[in-house]
């Protein structure tokens, strides 16, 4: 049988292999390093040493308190990252112009707006890794460290999404009472955040699951917790104590998604 | 003494709830978050007193200082240039490893009928999870054991997690495929292979391009900073030149990266906009 649609085919595959090449080479793309028999005789090794895991009393002891530290690490930071994202959003948020409610945002707030929204975009688009390596530059090794990346950049996505949430909501209620006077503040409590506070609450909730995700991450650059406990381990090619802690933030990482979900799904 | 049944004859107002009530369970959710939060912050002896200090206010003055003027000599700049590139590549070829590698496991682990059983569903899946808990900078640290330093690492660091995100959408978007095509090729005796090709992939295309897309713009800010644990890219140069205090050229690296990353933004935004009109 004769596939109709064989010259299309190949030249598209050509076309793709033409484009890739490029890529290949700039990512020094070679497969065949990882089966080299020196490479495969240390990973065969470093895998080998995986079982039986580390499981002394000290170690476990030592990997319960740095898992308490990640998780300690992500709540701290998300908490900060409210009292960023809170205030800035309520002063971001176009709904709460008073001079919008008859045509035309006035030109002192409309850049005061925009300011704050380029703030929010510098904020988040740092990577917190980056945070992380300038904040233990002034604050030294530790916690503190991860905690104000965690922070800023999730103050920054926080803060953004936060805006979206309540310019799409049902903004009439807002705006009625505006325009019978009452204040942006009691605007905001009584008309704009019932119709959104379980939106809001159910991401702020997610956000935390993947701050417990970066705050593991954090720990590689020295913000401490899991992460830099792995790092360590993986500098001495211990593979049991790699293992163990894999496993441990593995079930971290589930576990976390399981409260969220619980939660998001309790606030409908 | 008989007791009063006729109501008052002005009803008291309604008083508001309670603040607390074991009944409500906002009130036991709140206490929670609070009590995580205070126990967080009470463990974790942050030096705030060290930040907030006049020293570390000078110190972050001067460090911020520093930045300025960013490096941008010719040569930094071409250097800057291949690390981009580098990272660009990375992100490219990391997604379309795990594009492949995802539709190959969410075909095991979704059900593709009524009547499959789906037996490698659960095993899948729990490899799928796994994948995808374990972050990329991770993956890039154990994958630099076999791999070596370098872009490679990275690309395969980039690859494996997003794995294990793809090929679970995937397999959500299969499943949730509308399935009347499908049954009609099967009821031909149509063998499952082709039913797939044939009837199921067209519809859920779109929808797999768009989730490859999104992922994409996750995996260039991811492999912009794999580097740091000497993985390639913009990353490995920027760990390099901070950990030298080089701070202009180190200011220099990170407007790159912001300016990658919003041109990949807009990019993917625009191409995600054509795709689903």
């Amino acid at each position: 049988m004769r596939d109709p649609a064989w010259v299309s085919r190949v030249a598209w595959i050509s076309l793709a292999v033409v484009l890739l090449w490029p890529l290949g080479v700039a990512t020094e793309f070679k497969p065949w390093v990882l089966l080299e028999p020196d490479n495969l005789r240390v990973s065969g090794q470093f895998i080998a040493s995986f079982w039986p895991l580390a499981h002394s009393q000290e170690f476990l002891l030592m990997v319960a308190r740095d898992t308490w530290r990640t998780v300690a690490m992500a709540t701290a930071g998300v908490t900060l990252a409210l009292v960023i994202a809170i205030p800035l959003t309520l002063l971001n948020t176009g709904v709460l112009s008073v001079s919008a409610l008859s045509g035309r945002m006035a030109r002192g707030p409309f850049w005061v707006r925009q300011t704050i929204r380029w703030l929010l975009i510098v904020l988040r688009s740092v990577p917190e890794l980056v945070w992380a390596l300038i904040f233990v530059r002034v604050v030294g090794l530790g916690p503190t460290a991860g905690v104000l990346a965690i922070a800023l950049t999730y103050g920054g996505m926080l803060g953004k999404v936060y805006g979206e949430i309540l310019e799409s909501s049902e903004t009439h209620p807002t705006q009625t009472l505006l325009r019978n006077g009452s204040g942006r503040l009691q605007a905001f409590f009584y008309g704009l955040l019932p119709t959104s506070a379980a939106e809001l609450t159910s991401y702020t909730v997610y956000r935390w699951e993947c701050a417990i995700r970066s705050s593991v991450v954090l720990g590689f650059v020295g913000a401490g917790g899991l992460g830099q406990q792995m790092d360590n381990s993986m500098k001495m090619f211990n593979g049991g104590e790699v293992a163990t802690m894999l496993l441990v933030f593995i079930a971290l990482v589930a576990l976390a998604d399981r409260v969220s979900a619980w939660l998001r799904k309790a606030l409908g | 003494m008989t007791p009063r049944t006729t109501p008052a004859a002005n009803q008291p107002y309604q008083l508001p709830p309670p603040l607390f009530d074991a009944r409500c369970k906002a009130c036991w959710f709140v206490v929670g978050i609070l009590l995580l939060v205070v126990a967080s912050f009470w463990s974790l002896d942050l030096q705030w007193a060290q930040f907030f200090s006049w020293d570390a206010a000078r110190s972050m003055g001067r460090f911020v200082g520093e930045f300025f003027p960013p490096d941008v000599s010719r040569a930094f700049l071409k250097k800057v240039a291949i690390g981009a590139w580098e990272t660009l590549a990375m992100s490219v070829l990391g997604t379309l490893l795990a594009a492949v590698a995802g539709l190959a496991l969410a075909l095991p682990a979704s059900r593709l009928h009524h009547a499959d059983r789906g037996p490698a569903r659960s095993p899948t899946r729990l490899l799928l999870n796994a994948l995808r808990a374990i972050p990329e900078l991770v993956w890039a640290a154990l994958l630099l054991i076999s791999a070596g330093l370098g872009p490679f690492a990275g690309t395969l660091a980039l690859a494996l997690h997003t794995t294990g995100v793809l090929g679970r959408l995937f397999a959500e978007a299969i499943e949730n495929a509308p399935p009347g095509p499908g049954d009609a090729l099967r009821a031909q005796g149509v063998p499952n292979g082709r039913v797939f090709l044939y009837a199921t992939l067209p519809q859920v295309l779109p929808q797999l391009m768009s989730y490859t897309l999104y992922r994409w713009e996750n995996n260039i800010r991811a492999a912009a900073v794999l580097g740091v644990v000497g993985a390639g890219g913009l990353g490995q140069l920027l760990a390099f030149h901070m950990g030298l205090f080089h701070m202009g050229k180190t200011a220099t690296l990170i407007g790159a990266m912001l300016l990658m990353v919003a041109v990949v933004d807009a990019a993917s935004h625009a191409s995600r906009r054509v795709l689903t009109r």
